[in-house]
């Protein structure tokens, strides 16, 4: 679900933080970069890992910033296709069933990757499963709002939500012409157009709300 | 920004509740301060989430004896951290996490699995009995200040 990703960037310190430590103003320049952000192809930036090696800083005239290139690692989210998660139902329409992770909002299960046969209700707007029992005959297993669901990742999409479209793999232009701060690849989570959503399944057995499965 | 390496390795739950639990506490790390609002943010909100599931009791103690544990069984790497990160308690669960689960495993060894799960990662179920005396203590504690 968490993976690291090793990235290089460069870092411009202003002179307004040379009182600090280097690596403090390094870590938390990164840190504010990155955290609750989306890069593009990578996914949902988490925290800091640590710093592997700082190269030397520059200093460019009409600048009084220094700009060093460092090598980190990140931790991100980013779950691999097939990967098993729990997670929790934000909110269900005709389009299917939306799971939150808590950090993470844009995951949809689409209608039909629910269990078979599945149907919205909608005067309540929630979807339930029409289980078979032996039994007892027809069982309505409805997917309340809030419930915990059990469910498998089947695809990612990565939206590219920056105006102008960044050329893949283009090489770093040297730190004197990019304007610090600039953020080429990121945007917020929060825009309109999710920049990474992830879409689930649970047509299959012990996927599902997890009462479905605890209660036997 | 250049990415390096996009998958450099792979983070189980308990690594990155340990991370962000030193953050929020100004370990290693120091604590986001007000401008950073997006890290304060994530870090509460992982948190918050990461709590509620399996990790959240675990010890590295018995995640590392769970790994060599799980050594006899040749599931894949992905395998194994989903095992650690989720604590299937059911067999239904090992069969989603694990590929072609019927061919590779037979019934005794997804019980052994199961077993040693539990063993090795106890729930909070287990971790409460033994610490209740401990927390009542704390309780007591509390009200006094």
């Amino acid at each position: 679900m968490f993976i690291l990703v090793k990235m290089k960037d460069t870092v411009r310190t202003p002179p307004r933080l040379f009182h600090l430590d280097t690596m403090d103003a390094i870590r938390e320049a990164l840190n504010k970069k990155f955290a609750n952000k989306v890069v593009y192809k990578v996914g949902l930036c988490i925290a800091l890992w640590d710093v592997e090696k700082v190269e030397d800083s520059y200093i460019f005239p009409g600048d009084g910033a220094t700009h060093t290139i460092v090598h980190f690692r990140y931790v991100v989210f980013r779950p691999f296709v097939d990967e098993i998660l729990v997670g929790r139902i934000k909110s269900s329409s005709k389009d299917g069933v939306y799971v939150t992770m808590g950090f993470f909002d844009d995951i949809l299960i689409p209608a039909d990757s629910l269990q078979h046969p599945s149907k919205f209700n909608e005067q309540e707007q929630l979807w339930s499963w029409e289980y078979e029992a032996q039994e007892e005959g027809k069982v309505d297993l409805p997917m309340e709002i809030g419930g915990d669901i059990r469910f498998r990742i089947v695809d990612e999409t990565f939206v590219d939500t920056t105006p102008s479209s960044p050329e893949e793999n283009k090489p770093m232009a040297p730190p004197a012409t990019t304007p610090a701060g600039s953020s080429l690849t990121m945007s917020d989570p929060g825009s309109k157009k999710a920049p990474y959503t992830l879409t689930g399944s649970i047509s299959e057995m012990g996927l599902g709300m997890l009462s479905w499965w605890n209660a036997g | 920004m250049e990415v390096e390496s996009e998958n450099h390795g792979m983070l189980s739950n308990f690594e990155v509740l340990g991370l962000l639990k030193d953050i929020q506490a100004g370990r290693g790390q120091k604590k986001p301060n007000k401008y950073q609002t997006n890290l304060a943010t994530i870090t509460y909100e992982t948190i918050k989430c990461l709590e509620n599931w399996p990790c959240a009791h675990h010890s590295s103690d018995g995640i590392t004896s769970a790994m060599k544990a799980l050594t006899p069984f040749k599931l894949t790497p992905a395998e194994k951290l989903q095992l650690i990160n989720l604590c299937p308690s059911t067999a239904v669960e090992i069969q989603l996490i694990v590929e072609e689960s019927e061919e590779r495993l037979t019934e005794t060894q997804i019980e052994a699995l199961l077993d040693l799960l539990a063993t090795n990662l106890p729930g909070p179920e287990a971790e409460r009995e033994q610490e209740e005396g401990a927390e009542e203590d704390e309780e007591m504690e509390e009200e006094q200040g």
